[in-house]
């Protein structure tokens, strides 16, 4: 892990990123964030890459129109490309205030 | 500008007086509360989850924003997270303006933008369970305004 693991992945063409999950979406996949080592280069990527995982995963994203994703504590799109992203986040629509 | 984002209560009223007493050239001071209802008895509280940092950096990015559209002397944001029970205080907003349009327009424009960009999400904590509060497609259509 750490540095080397970084290094690694970045020799093999491949990113680490720190996937963070909020309420419901947080809920179904069961945990509030995990460290993935990814080649995909956009959100939609790597949004493919974890429903193929398992089924609760799937579970989470079965319907993207009810999810919202934010590339380094900035909302984005599904569309955005992932290089140089340290840490994304998916949830649900906000409902603060 | 104030923004505070935090588990512990807060009074509104020394918050006013506070944010009343520090501001200079201002001829008007708006605040707005948001409470947690009880739904007629139906709910027993409610649990705020949020995003650590990004929250506070989406809040900051919001009142930046309202204070390059209006004439603001000062703004505040206090929002709470965790555990609440009905009839606590759940936020707070207060802008304080030379004149009331502008002080009354900002606090407007910051409780819409709270509601569905600042990464919040409620939950409901009921008699006959629990459910996560469903964004409103009116709250979305309410940023159209400005």
């Amino acid at each position: 892990m750490g540095v080397f693991f970084e290094v690694a992945a970045f020799l093999a063409g491949r990113q680490v990123i720190d996937v963070l999950y909020f309420a419901w979406v947080r809920e179904r996949i069961g945990l509030p964030r995990e460290r993935i080592e990814t080649s995909a280069t956009t959100v939609a990527e790597l949004v493919a890459e974890l429903r193929a995982r398992e089924e609760r995963y799937e579970a989470a994203f079965a319907d993207l129109s009810s999810l919202r994703v934010a590339l380094d504590q900035e909302l984005s799109s599904f569309d955005a490309p992932l290089a140089g992203v340290r840490e994304i986040a998916f949830f649900p629509p906000m409902t603060g205030g | 500008m104030r923004v505070a984002v935090q588990s512990q209560p807060f009074d509104v009223g020394a918050e006013v007086s506070g944010f009343t007493a520090k501001v200079r050239g201002a001829g008007a001071v708006v605040s707005f509360t948001g409470l947690v209802r009880d739904e007629g008895g139906n709910l027993s509280g409610m649990e705020i989850e949020h995003y650590p940092g990004m929250t506070e950096k989406a809040i900051r990015g919001i009142v930046e924003e309202a204070v390059s559209r209006w004439s603001l002397v000062d703004a505040l944001v206090i929002h709470r997270h965790g555990k609440l029970a009905p009839g606590e205080a759940i936020m707070m907003v207060a802008t304080a303006a030379p004149h009331r349009a502008d002080a009354f327009a900002a606090a407007e424009f910051l409780m819409d933008y709270l509601k569905s960009r600042a990464p919040f999400w409620k939950k409901e904590l009921g008699v006959g369970g629990e459910a996560w509060v469903a964004a409103k497609d009116a709250d979305e259509d309410a940023l159209k305004r400005w």
